[in-house]
């Protein structure tokens, strides 16, 4: 359970575009055990989404991974830094290693191939052994797992509903028994009910066949439930990463603190609820120091000037300058 | 917004040439008269078919004509059917179009159903056996007769658009107020469609001097007047390709490929403005980062 | 629907046009027959194009009854030739070209347009980009002259005109003459293939550009797939969805250009008929050859429309 899967070292992401380029990750690090469920929570424009697709190395341009490591350490013990592999080098990987599942369930699926055949293609590039026939019976065990019926897959992605083709974009990442897979808000696009239904089927298998899970959302109070780490993210940079428990019951950054009291606690009795103030910053004109000092009720006379340095504080890690003199 | 269409370089050179071609059109007859001392109907008996030098620049024709002259002079008869047909179309686009988005119901599904009809004839087919039976009629009732079937795709645009204006809030707060419909189009929804009107004219007039260049390559056009199509209906008729008298025939064609290259430019250029993707300066951004990286990384010690 | 539109428009055409055209018709046809025409001729020139005593209504009826059964009239040009036989010869030598030119040039148009779309702003396509918008506001006559001048005249490569070699035997099953049939399209074919061209490949590379950015092509890379499979199977197989539809559009236009280049190769198919006609006044054929391509241009609508159906799952529901 301890064995190291993955670690993410100074990750860099940058937009590039004519006026200059804006960071939408900046000097990410964390690490990632074999089996966890890792849970990454931010506003929008945080630069989780941004996380998610260098992660695995599909951002689109003009987003460019300018800088960091991105080890990966396989089940056999051999450890590369994906960001140094060539595409073709990388495919080996993919999927049968690392597999994502994306926000928008919707436009996931090629429209006009059948379920089963996007199962059949993948699976089948993966082991070139398999013959048509096994591919699509995997596939049906597949689908089985999320609950939707075999007859399914000869359907084409318009003719399913929006939680079927959320269960079913699951077990498209679980085809290759990946070790790793990355969860843009997977359950955004689907009402509450169905939601609840999809994590308890995804903690479930992840249960049974032991897959790491990196899984971003703008819902913390979800994370809390689900993840073993969070790490919550601010203007692109991680500024607190620490156990679900400790980011629940003893918050240590001004914005966890404000993240976590914005919703309603899972239980006991219900306190005020407080928002934020202010908006989340404009990323291409960050503020100096620290991105949250503008909105901080906390904030020192250094805060606008100097970029606080991720730094065990107790049991989590925390970027924050209030913790520096005291560590 | 204006500024943002001249921004973009490709607008800028299509509608560059453009304009340089209606100056063409309107001062072009006056300059080879003024200046050239010429007319395209003129016969130099010591130069007859020849090729390009320095007493005429592109050549003569085989009776003698100055191809020069002639092409110049073309522009005008070209251009001229062109704009009128194209804005013949637009208007004919715009009074079947708007209304049939802006009032829906029956008169919409009547006017969609015309539009569909005249969208699938042949419409070459159609301007070339009506300009058939008129044949020798003056420029204005070819550019009628292009016109005529030039206009349903602009109707069918217009149409759309106008349906997804009239939902904006704006116009929904408008209609609140008692606004008179007429008005509304006039104030409110036409004023929107500036952009795509301009781009759908501009096609019309290629396409118009498409037509017309076409029809006069067959004999059906104008009569009398010069324009490229009849320029070239002339080499053709006269033999130009047996007698290798190329420069005769290949720069009227080159005029409407260039006119047809400007306008498709504009058009790009407003594709690009509404869709950043189909741009190539992310790439060209990605190259110069990557360029960037690959002189920055002796720096960076492992 | 609009098969009934252009027979009406066709009947029409003639019946609002200034002067007589039924009236010049008789009298040419006296004048190439040197007697009156017989009642009958009277009765169907009338038929066609208006005068007769009869009112509209009636006329319209009697004119849909001919059509019915394949009556259109005999040539003025020809006479008395009957204009269905002189169709009847143009019309394969269109069919062909049109029918190979048009696939040709679509499947290297969109060939090109899904690589130069899978990766804008790349080398290819930074030089392609400029000289399409170029070649595609070439108008197709004058290249087709063009062409004829440098290849064939200049450089001899291509016979000058026809459509076959007219010292081998006219026979569908000699290979001569099938190959002779090669010889003299290819310079028409290619003329028009590479005009044809540009506009496919235009709107498949902006399909194709957006199609890229669509998630499930981001999934299929993430999948591990190799690059040709996402490029065909995911991004290329939706792109092409709109250059099927755009194929029924265009046809109309195609014909069009079709038709001037059979003119300028005295290729003698439709459009040549169609050119002769125009020049000799001879209405029926070229009332006739109208119907043919609007009959043509529909059937085209027709094709494109299943392949569309065939290709899009989510048309077949609704269908």
């Amino acid at each position: 359970m301890n064995e190291v899967l993955l670690e993410v070292d100074g990750l860099t992401v940058e937009y590039l575009s004519q006026t200059g380029s804006v960071k939408a990750c900046a000097d990410v690090s964390f690490t990632l055990h074999r089996g966890q469920i890792l849970g990454v929570a931010g506003e929008s424009g945080s630069g989780k989404s941004t996380l998610i697709t260098a992660l695995t190395r599909l951002q689109r341009p003009p987003a460019v991974t300018s800088a960091g490591r991105l080890v990966y350490h396989s089940s056999d013990g051999d450890k590369v830094d994906l960001l140094t592999l060539s595409e073709r080098q990388l495919r080996a990987y993919r999927w049968s290693e690392l597999a994502i599942v994306l926000q928008s369930a919707m436009d996931c699926l090629n429209p006009v191939m059948r379920l089963g055949d996007q199962f059949e293609d993948v699976l089948r590039y993966h082991d070139p052994q398999l013959t048509q026939r096994q591919a699509w019976e995997r596939a049906e065990e597949l689908v089985a797992m999320v609950g939707i019926g075999s007859d399914r897959l000869r359907s084409y992605p318009h003719e399913l509903s929006g939680g079927m083709r959320q269960r079913s974009l699951i077990a498209l990442a679980l085809a290759c028994d990946p070790d790793l897979i990355v969860m843009d808000e997977p359950t955004t696009a689907v009402d509450v009910v169905m939601q609840r239904q999809i994590l308890a089927q995804l903690l479930q298998l992840q249960d049974r066949l032991g897959f790491a899970v990196v899984f971003v959302t703008h819902d913390l109070s979800l994370l809390l439930e689900l993840a073993d780490q969070i790490a919550i993210m601010y203007g692109g940079r991680i500024v607190e990463l620490g156990s679900a428990r400790e980011i629940y019951t003893a918050p240590k950054h001004p914005y966890t603190r404000g993240l976590r009291d914005s919703f309603p606690p899972l239980h006991g009795e219900l306190t005020t609820m407080r928002g934020i103030p202010g908006s989340p910053p404009d990323l291409r004109t960050p503020p100096s120091g620290c991105a949250f000092h503008p909105r901080c009720a906390d904030r020192l006379d250094a805060c606008d000037q100097q970029i606080p340095l991720l730094r065990p504080v107790g049991r989590n890690d925390v970027a924050c300058l209030l913790y520096e003199e005291t560590p | 917004m204006l500024n943002g269409f001249l921004r973009n370089s490709k607008v800028r050179i299509g509608l560059g040439v453009f304009a340089a071609f209606l100056l063409l059109a309107l001062l072009g007859p006056w300059f080879v008269s003024a200046v050239m001392h010429t007319t395209p109907r003129t016969i130099d008996y010591d130069a007859l078919g020849q090729p390009p030098s320095a007493k005429h620049l592109l050549g003569t024709t085989l009776p003698g004509s100055d191809v020069l002259a002639q092409v110049i002079v073309g522009a005008r008869g070209s251009v001229f059917v062109g704009i009128t047909s194209a804005v013949l179309a637009t208007v004919i686009a715009a009074l079947v179009g708007v209304p049939s988005g802006f009032l829906g119901g029956r008169l919409d599904h009547g006017l969609t159903a015309f539009t569909n009809l005249f969208l699938t004839l042949p419409s070459f087919a159609l301007t070339l056996i009506i300009a058939g039976y008129v044949q020798g009629a003056a420029w204005w009732v070819i550019a009628l007769i292009i016109a005529a079937f030039e206009w349903p795709g602009g109707a069918r645009t217009l149409r759309s658009q106008t349906m997804s204006l009239r939902g904006r809030d704006f116009t929904v707060a408008m209609r609140m107020l008692g606004e008179s419909k007429t008005r509304l189009v006039f104030a409110e929804v036409m004023p929107h469609m500036t952009g795509i009107v301009s781009a759908m004219f501009l096609r019309a007039c290629v396409a118009g001097v498409f037509a017309e260049a076409a029809l006069s390559f067959l004999g059906i056009g104008t009569t009398g007047s010069v324009s490229w199509g009849t320029i070239i209906s002339e080499a053709q008729g006269q033999s130009a390709i047996l007698n290798g008298l190329w420069w005769w025939f290949v720069p009227p064609g080159l005029c409407i490929a260039l006119l047809g290259t400007a306008t498709a430019l504009v058009n790009f250029g407003i594709d690009e403005i509404s869709n950043p993707r189909l741009s190539a300066a992310n790439r060209k951004l990605m190259k110069r980062f990557r360029r960037a990286a690959r002189t920055a990384e002796p720096e960076v010690a492992r | 629907m609009t098969f009934w539109a252009a027979l009406t428009f066709n009947f029409l055409i003639p019946r609002f046009m200034p002067g007589d055209p039924a009236a010049t018709m008789l009298r040419r046809i006296q004048q190439l027959t040197g007697q009156a025409p017989t009642p009958d001729q009277i009765r169907s020139v009338r038929l066609f194009f208006g005068g007769a005593r009869e009112n509209l209504p009636a006329q319209y009826l009697h004119y849909l009854n001919d059509l019915v059964h394949f009556r259109f009239g005999l040539s003025l040009s020809e006479y008395p030739t009957p204009v269905s036989d002189l169709i009847a010869q143009a019309l394969p030598w269109t069919l062909l070209l049109v029918g190979t030119t048009t696939i040709i040039a679509w499947i290297v148009g969109t060939a090109l347009g899904a690589y130069m779309g899978w990766k804008p702003g790349s080398r290819f396509d930074a030089i392609f980009a400029p000289t399409t918008t170029f070649l595609h506001a070439i108008p197709t006559f004058w290249l087709s002259l063009v062409a004829l001048w440098a290849f064939a005249f200049q450089l001899g490569w291509f016979p000058v005109s026809g459509a076959y070699d007219p010292d081998v035997p006219y026979q569908i099953n000699n290979l001569w003459f099938l190959l002779s049939i090669l010889k003299y399209g290819a310079l028409p074919a290619l003329t028009l293939i590479f005009i044809g061209f540009n506009g496919w490949l235009f709107t498949m590379r902006n399909v194709m550009v957006t199609t890229v950015s669509e998630d499930y092509v981001l999934l299929a890379k993430a999948k591990g797939l190799p690059t040709w499979r996402v490029l065909f199977k995911y991004a290329a197989r939706n792109a092409l969805l709109p250059n099927v539809t755009g194929l029924a559009l265009a046809i109309g236009g195609i014909l069009g250009g079709v038709l001037l280049t059979e003119v300028v190769f005295t290729y003698p198919g439709l459009g040549h008929r169609l050119y002769r006609a125009t020049v000799d006044h001879d209405f029926p054929v070229m009332q006739t050859i109208f119907l043919l391509i609007t009959l043509t241009v529909l059937i085209a609508n027709l094709i494109a429309d299943s392949i569309y159906v065939l290709l899009d799952p989510r048309t077949r529901d609704e269908a």
